[in-house]
C-alpha cells in the first residue's frame, strides 16, 4: 500500500462509487469513466503500459462513448424519479457481499500472492504479440470470429429492409 | 479518375493565392479608411433637415407638420411642434419644430420620411461615419446638429437637388402669381364692392 | 559553436539548469524542464498559426487577410487573446455547470498529453514511453468525451447534434487512423516513437528512409493525413461546426475564454496529429537529404510541421464541406477497405525480395483496388448536368 497507489485508488473507487449513487445517467457514466481511467493509471503504476493504454482507448475513448449513445438514444438522460436505493438492497448487498469474500479468499488463497514474485523485466509489447499468435491462437481466432458475427448481426439489424414492391 | 476534381481545386486556389502577390489587379478590397470608393450619388444614410439661406433657425423648411414622425417605421423620430407661427424662408407664416430628434442607432435608413414629407423638408445624407463612445449623449441628434444647408443638399445630391429646387421655385412663383391674382382681384373686388355687395357675399358663404 | 552542441543546445541548457536544483526536487525539475517547454511552443505556434490561417485563407480567396494590428498584421493573435479573455464568461442556466465548466478543459488536456510522445528533436522527446504510439491514440480518444460532455452539458439542441457529428465522425475516423499507422509499427517492429525516428534516419546516398517513400508508406500517410483532418474536425470534414445548419455546434454555449480553450485545443489537436505523421511518416527530425544532416534536428520537425500545416490551410481554402452521408460512406466504403488492404500490402513488401518487382506489385495492389473502391463510391451517386454559370468565368 504505497502512496501513489493510494492516490489512483481513490479516485477510482469514488468514480466507481459515484457511478452507482449519481441520479442523472449521464454523470453517472461520466463519473465510471473517470473509474476506468483511474485503473487505467494503476496498470500503469504496475509496469503495465500497453494494458494500461489500451484500457484508456477501449474503455474511456470507445465503451464510455457507447454507453453515453446508448443512454441518449433511448431515453431522456434526466435525472431518475425513482430513489436510487431499491427495495431488495439487502438481498443485493449480500450478493455482492458474497462475490467479494469468494474473490478475496481465492486471490489470498492463489500462490502468486504469497510469495514475493521477482521483479519482472518489462514485458514488451512484441512479447505480447507473440504469445498471442502462438501460444493463444486459437482463443484469439474465436474471439475473432464471435466479434465478426456480432459485427454482422449489428449491421443486419440496423439495415434498411428492401421495400418489397417492383 | 480518383482525386481529379480536389487536385484541380488545389491548383486554382493556388493560383489565386500567388496571383495576389503579383498582380495587384486581383484583389478587390479597398483599405476603408485610408482608401474610398467615390461616393455615389444615390448613397444615403441618415436623415437630415434642410434649411433656405443662411440662418438655420430662420430658414428651416420643417413645418412640424408631424407626418414623418407618424410614418417613420423604427418610431426613430420626435417632434415637438411649436405654439406660435414663425415666419418661414418665403415670408409666410409657419409653425416650427421647437424639438426634433432622430435617434442614429435606431433609424434604419428606409428613406420614408423623406418620400412622405411635403415640404421638402427632410433630405437623406450621405456621411455614413456616425459611431461614438457615447452611446447616450451622442446618438440622439437633435435640431441643430440635423440642419444642413441647401447648398450642402445641392453638393451631395446634385441632380435630385436641382429637380427639388426647380419645384420649390415653379410652386413658389405659383404661390406668388396666384397671391398677386388674389391681391388684383381683391383690388379689383374693392374697387366693384359698392357696385356689386350680393356677389361679395355668396363667394363668402 | 559545433553543428552537434546546437543540435544539442536545448538538452545542455536543461542540464545545465538542472545542476542548479537540489538533489531531492531533480526529478519533478527535469519533468517541470521538459514539460513547459511544450506547453509554451505550441500555444505560440497556435497564435501564429492562426495569423498565417486567415491571411492564407485570405489570399486564397483574393484578399488581404489581417493586416491592422502590427507588422502585417501579425499582432492579431495578441488582439484576439486579449479579447477573448476580457469577454463575458456566459454559461446557460440550465447547463450542466461542472460538466460545462470541466469539458474545455478536459479537451487541452488531452490535446497537450498527447505531446508527451513525439519527438521534437534528437533526444528531445518529453516520455520515450514502450508503447508510445498507443498512448497517443489512447489519449486523442479522450477528446471524444470532451466534446461528448460539451454538447451534452450545453443543454442546447444545436450543441448536442454538433456533439453527436463530432462522435459519431470521430470514433469513423479513428480506426482507418489507427489502421494507416500500424503499417508503420509493423516495419519498425516497435510502439516507440523514438525507435520509429532513429529507423528512418539513416540514408542510402542522398536519400533518407522514410516510410512515406515506400507504396505503403506514402498510401498510409496520405490516408493517415485524411483521417486527421477528419479527427481534427477541420475542413471539409467540418460538419460538427457547421455554421450553416448548426452554428458552431458542440461549443456553440461557450464564450470568451473558455471558447478560445476549444480553439486551443482543436489547433493542438491539429498540431499533435500532424507530429504524429511526422514521426511516422516522414522521419521526424531527421533531414530530408545526408548533406543536411548539420542543421538542428528540431529545425527540420517544425520545418516539417508547418508545411503539414500550411497544407491543412490550403485544403480548407480549396474544399466545401461534405455531406454527412458522404463522410460515412467514404470513411466506412474507402478508408477502411485501403487502410485495411495497405497493411496487407505492407506484409507483402516485408516478405518480398528487395528490387523493383516489389515495387511494381505493391503499387498495382494498391491502386487497381483504390480505383474500383472509389467507383463503388461514384455508383450510386445521381448524375447531375454540368451547370453553366453565367457570370463566372
Amino acid at each position: 500500500m504505497t502512496i501513489p497507489f493510494l492516490i489512483l485508488a481513490a479516485p477510482t473507487i469514488a468514480g466507481i462509487a459515484a457511478a452507482m449513487y449519481l441520479r442523472n445517467l449521464v454523470h453517472c457514466i461520466l463519473a465510471l469513466t473517470l473509474g476506468f481511467a483511474g485503473l487505467a493509471a494503476l496498470y500503469l503504476q504496475l509496469d503495465a503500459q500497453f494494458v494500461g493504454f489500451t484500457q484508456i482507448l477501449v474503455y474511456v475513448g470507445a465503451v464510455a462513448i457507447l454507453a453515453v449513445f446508448a443512454i441518449m438514444m433511448t431515453r431522456s438522460a434526466g435525472p431518475m424519479a425513482q430513489p436510487v436505493f431499491s427495495s431488495s438492497w439487502i438481498k443485493g448487498g449480500c450478493v455482492a457481499g458474497a462475490v467479494f469474500a469468494v474473490l478475496a479468499w481465492a486471490i489470498y488463497r492463489s500462490a502468486t500472492s504469497l510469495k514475493m514474485l521477482p521483479p519482472q523485466p518489462e514485458v514488451a509489447v512484441r512479447q505480447i504479440g507473440d504469445a498471442l499468435m502462438h501460444r493463444f491462437v486459437l482463443p484469439l481466432e474465436i474471439m475473432g470470429l464471435l466479434l465478426t458475427a456480432a459485427l454482422i448481426g449489428a449491421v443486419l439489424i440496423a439495415m434498411q429492409e428492401k421495400p418489397e414492391m417492383q | 479518375m480518383l482525386g481529379e476534381g480536389i487536385v484541380k481545386g488545389l491548383a486554382e486556389t493556388a493560383r489565386n493565392f500567388l496571383g495576389s502577390y503579383v498582380s495587384k489587379d486581383r484583389l478587390t478590397t479597398v483599405q476603408y479608411p485610408e482608401e474610398r470608393l467615390p461616393q455615389i450619388e444615390a448613397a444615403r444614410n441618415f436623415p437630415f433637415l434642410v434649411y433656405d439661406g443662411e440662418d438655420w433657425q430662420q430658414g428651416m423648411r420643417c413645418v412640424s407638420c408631424l407626418i414623418c414622425e407618424k410614418e417613420c417605421p423604427p418610431k426613430c423620430i420626435s417632434i415637438e411642434k411649436s405654439k406660435d407661427k414663425k415666419l418661414d424662408a418665403s415670408g409666410k407664416p409657419q409653425f416650427y419644430p421647437t424639438v426634433f430628434n432622430i435617434d442614429v442607432s435606431v433609424c434604419m435608413s428606409c428613406q420614408i420620411c423623406v418620400e412622405v414629407c411635403p415640404f421638402d423638408a427632410i433630405k437623406m445624407d450621405v456621411d455614413f461615419e456616425l459611431s461614438t463612445k457615447d452611446r447616450f449623449g451622442d446618438l440622439l441628434w437633435n435640431k441643430e446638429r440635423l440642419s444642413k444647408s441647401n447648398e450642402y443638399y445641392r453638393e451631395i445630391h446634385p441632380t435630385e437637388a436641382a429637380a427639388v429646387d426647380a419645384q420649390l421655385a415653379e410652386e413658389r412663383a405659383k404661390l406668388e402669381a396666384k397671391s398677386k391674382l388674389a391681391a388684383e382681384a381683391k383690388a379689383a373686388a374693392a374697387a366693384t364692392v359698392p357696385a356689386q355687395p350680393a356677389v361679395g357675399a355668396t363667394a363668402e358663404k | 559553436m559545433t553543428p552537434e552542441t546546437i543540435d544539442r543546445i536545448f538538452i545542455i541548457w536543461k542540464h545545465w539548469l538542472l545542476s542548479y536544483a537540489p538533489a531531492g526536487v531533480q526529478p519533478l525539475f527535469s519533468a517541470l524542464l521538459s514539460v513547459v517547454p511544450v506547453l509554451a511552443v505550441f500555444p505560440l505556434l497556435f497564435a501564429i498559426t492562426t495569423v498565417l490561417e486567415r491571411k492564407g485563407l485570405g489570399r486564397i480567396q483574393n484578399r488581404y487577410g489581417p493586416n491592422r494590428v502590427g507588422p502585417y498584421g501579425f499582432f492579431q493573435p495578441i488582439a484576439d487573446g486579449v479579447k477573448s479573455l476580457t469577454k463575458e464568461d456566459v454559461v446557460p442556466r440550465t447547463a450542466d455547470q461542472a460538466v460545462h465548466f470541466l469539458a474545455p478543459l478536459l479537451l487541452v488536456a488531452a490535446a497537450f498529453l498527447a505531446y508527451a510522445v513525439l519527438p521534437v528533436g534528437r533526444n528531445m522527446v518529453v516520455a520515450n514511453l514502450n508503447a508510445g504510439v498507443l498512448f497517443f491514440f489512447a489519449v486523442g480518444s479522450l477528446v471524444e468525451l470532451a466534446v461528448f460532455m460539451a454538447g451534452w452539458s450545453s443543454r442546447n439542441k444545436y450543441s448536442l447534434l454538433g456533439a453527436m457529428r463530432a462522435i459519431a465522425q470521430m470514433i469513423s475516423y479513428e480506426v482507418p487512423l489507427v489502421l494507416a499507422s500500424v503499417v508503420v509499427i509493423m516495419a519498425a517492429g516497435s510502439l516507440s516513437t523514438v525507435t520509429i525516428v532513429n529507423m528512418q534516419a539513416s540514408y542510402t546516398g542522398i536519400w533518407p528512409h522514410w516510410f512515406v517513400f515506400t507504396p505503403w508508406g506514402f498510401v498510409g500517410f496520405v490516408l493517415f493525413m485524411i483521417a486527421a483532418t477528419a479527427e481534427a474536425n477541420r475542413s471539409p470534414f467540418d460538419l460538427p461546426e457547421g455554421e450553416s445548419e448548426i452554428v458552431a455546434g458542440y461549443y456553440i454555449e461557450y464564450s470568451g475564454f473558455k471558447f478560445a480553450l476549444f480553439f486551443l485545443g482543436e489547433y493542438l489537436g491539429m498540431f499533435a496529429t500532424s507530429g504524429m505523421a511526422i514521426t511516422l511518416f516522414l522521419g521526424g527530425w531527421a533531414a530530408p537529404f545526408s548533406f543536411l544532416t548539420w542543421v538542428p534536428s528540431y529545425f527540420w520537425f517544425f520545418a516539417k510541421l508547418l508545411v503539414l500545416i500550411a497544407g491543412f490551410i490550403w485544403v480548407r481554402g480549396t474544399l466545401p464541406r461534405l455531406r454527412m452521408d458522404q463522410l460515412m460512406n467514404f470513411a466506412w466504403k474507402f478508408m477502411l477497405p485501403m487502410t485495411l488492404l495497405n497493411i496487407f500490402v505492407a506484409g507483402t513488401w516485408h516478405f518480398m525480395a528487395a528490387g523493383s518487382v516489389r515495387w511494381l506489385v505493391c503499387a498495382v495492389l494498391i491502386f487497381a483496388p483504390s480505383v474500383l473502391l472509389a467507383l463503388g463510391l461514384e455508383k450510386g451517386k445521381k448524375k447531375i448536368a454540368a451547370r453553366t454559370y453565367r457570370f463566372a468565368e
